[in-house]
């Protein structure tokens, strides 16, 4: 039960004069730009993006600014504001085969047809702090010439998935049966989630999900609480192009280009009564360069397959309703901030409570005591 | 006539073609091409430039069955000439001019008169343009392709 307290505005306003004053830090040095950050942290705006889930890395870039870089505050601005904006339908489905791919590897097959791309990676270097940053030095960039484009990537050709090779001898389930039509998925801003969810919907609640959250359900679940070590069939990172068909037009034209990775991992399984024994797959997509995001939500979305796969629901990471209505950072950080709320009555009520049991069971010791006493 | 039908028939293609490169380039080099054709067309707006969303749909293992992804910020435009012909604009992100001048452009290359210049002296060089950023991003990524060395081990 909260109470209305009055007399805080003051205080409130100056509050809020002092986050900015703490935001802008030191105005000996010079202020950081939207663009800087966008530019400069990529890596932290794609985040926003991801959890805010609005694609749109200038509006990400200014949340965290205005947040003070709180990843959670600004993915919380970015929701925010999404509210403000008409919606204009939903785009075609992505067609991620044809994406310019600028970073695949695979940890299953070493020689795949059209390569490893390492693209720009943090894998492989060895943490060691680079003072020469701090030194606000200029930082060593790729050169510009680069080895002869082999003939797929100059031509922009689609790189085949992986786990298609895989599909030729019939060893890993099929993405979609054959001969199915498209069903339109739900969009749970639209409607709440029900129980069981369908597939596409735990996806899109998976993309927008914390991704801290989902890291440590998949560390969990390939630990042994849950059934989920898998090898990481290929993750793929490049742009795709955005179609829509818009109603006045009646036909599909691209409105721009998305930058995403995406991650298939292979599962094995066991087979069942109905199903030969084969691998089956866990798939995860982010925006932007998010692997660590791309890898966790398609570890878990193949957990949360367990009942549909006739697997034994025993750990949390297979539970829909656990995973799925506590993925969601904006929910989650409202619940437990709002134990900053004033609470005083509440705790009133308890504190004399607790005042009153210790009376009443001092009394009762007491009590028994002197009879004690007595038949002694 | 259905969609299908609209696709097979070649000046919608070539409407499709024109208006995806107005709208994969970065306004500002839309913007720079656009001013030095110092084109004044009359034209009236029958949507004035709005901002929004569109849900953004993959495919469940990149081929299965569409699912929402997230939203994406867009602005769409239509504008009139003094002709009658209408410009439609759909542009990702948030940028009115974008999306006035790509309805503008739009509506001009529908029209007899215009066509040819704006082909030669817009759509010719920004397609050149974002083929540039295409190749530039292709070499980037095959320098890091990775060569295996492979050991031979045992008899064969």
């Amino acid at each position: 039960m909260y109470v209305a307290v009055k007399g805080g505005e003051k205080a409130i306003d100056n509050a809020h004069a002092l986050m900015r004053t703490q935001r802008r830090g030191d105005t000996a040095i010079a202020e950081l730009s939207v663009d800087q950050i966008r530019q400069q942290l990529p890596l932290a705006v794609d985040r926003i993006m991801n959890e805010g889930s609005v694609y749109d890395p200038e509006l990400a870039a200014l949340a965290l600014k205005q947040a003070s870089g709180d990843a959670v505050e600004a993915i919380f601005l970015l929701r925010a504001y999404r509210t403000t904006l008409p919606r204009f339908g939903y785009s075609e489905p992505l067609d991620t085969e044809q994406m310019q791919i600028e970073r695949r590897i695979s940890g299953t097959f070493k020689d795949l047809p059209g390569g490893q791309i390492l693209g720009s990676t943090y894998d492989y270097t060895h943490r060691l702090l680079d003072f020469s940053l701090l030194a606000s030095g200029e930082a060593e960039v790729a050169p510009a010439e680069a080895n002869a484009l082999s003939e797929a990537l100059a031509a922009g050709n689609s790189c085949p998935r992986v786990l298609e090779l895989l599909n030729k001898e019939g060893l890993i389930e099929q993405s979609r049966e054959t001969g199915d039509g498209d069903q339109i998925p739900r969009d749970l801003t639209r409607e709440p989630v029900n129980y069981p969810a369908e597939r596409a919907v735990r996806l899109q609640n998976l993309m927008r999900g914390d991704e801290g959250f989902l890291l440590s359900l998949s560390y969990a679940s390939m630990r042994g609480y849950g059934d989920s070590h898998p090898f990481s069939g290929e993750m793929r990172t490049g742009r795709v192009s955005v179609e829509l068909v818009p109603e006045e037009l009646g036909f599909p034209i691209e409105i721009g280009e998305v930058l995403l990775t995406e991650s298939e991992m292979v599962n094995q399984f066991h087979g069942s009564k109905d199903l030969p024994p084969q691998f089956t797959r866990g798939y995860g997509i982010a925006f932007g360069r998010a692997e660590r995001k791309a890898m966790s939500v398609a570890l878990v979305e193949r957990a949360l397959r367990a009942e549909e796969l006739g697997e034994e629901v025993l750990y949390p990471t297979q539970d829909q309703e656990f995973v799925l209505s506590h993925t969601d950072c904006v929910s989650a950080n409202g619940f437990v901030s709002h134990l900053k709320l004033p609470h005083y009555v509440d705790f009133q009520s308890e504190l004399e409570m607790i005042r009153r049991l210790r009376k009443e069971q001092g009394q009762a010791t007491q009590s028994k005591t002197t009879n004690e006493e007595a038949n002694a | 006539m259905s969609v299908e039908q609209q696709q097979e028939n070649p000046e919608t293609r070539a409407r499709q073609h024109w208006m995806g490169v107005l709208a994969k380039s970065a306004g500002s080099t839309l913007q720079q091409h656009w001013q030095a054709l110092s084109l004044e067309p009359e034209y009236q707006f029958i949507r004035q430039p709005e901002t929004g969303l569109t849900m953004l749909r993959g495919r469940v293992g990149g081929s299965g069955q569409p699912f929402n992804m997230g939203e994406m910020t867009l602005t769409r435009c239509a504008v009139r000439l003094a002709s009658g012909t209408l410009g439609v604009s759909y542009v990702a992100g948030r940028s009115p001019q974008h999306a006035i001048t790509a309805a503008l452009a739009d509506a001009l290359l529908q029209e007899d008169d215009t066509q040819a210049l704006l082909q030669h002296e817009l759509i010719e060089p920004l397609q050149a343009h974002l083929h540039a950023e295409h190749q530039q991003r292709a070499a980037q990524a095959n320098s890091t392709r990775v060569d295996f060395f492979t050991l031979v081990r045992g008899e064969d």
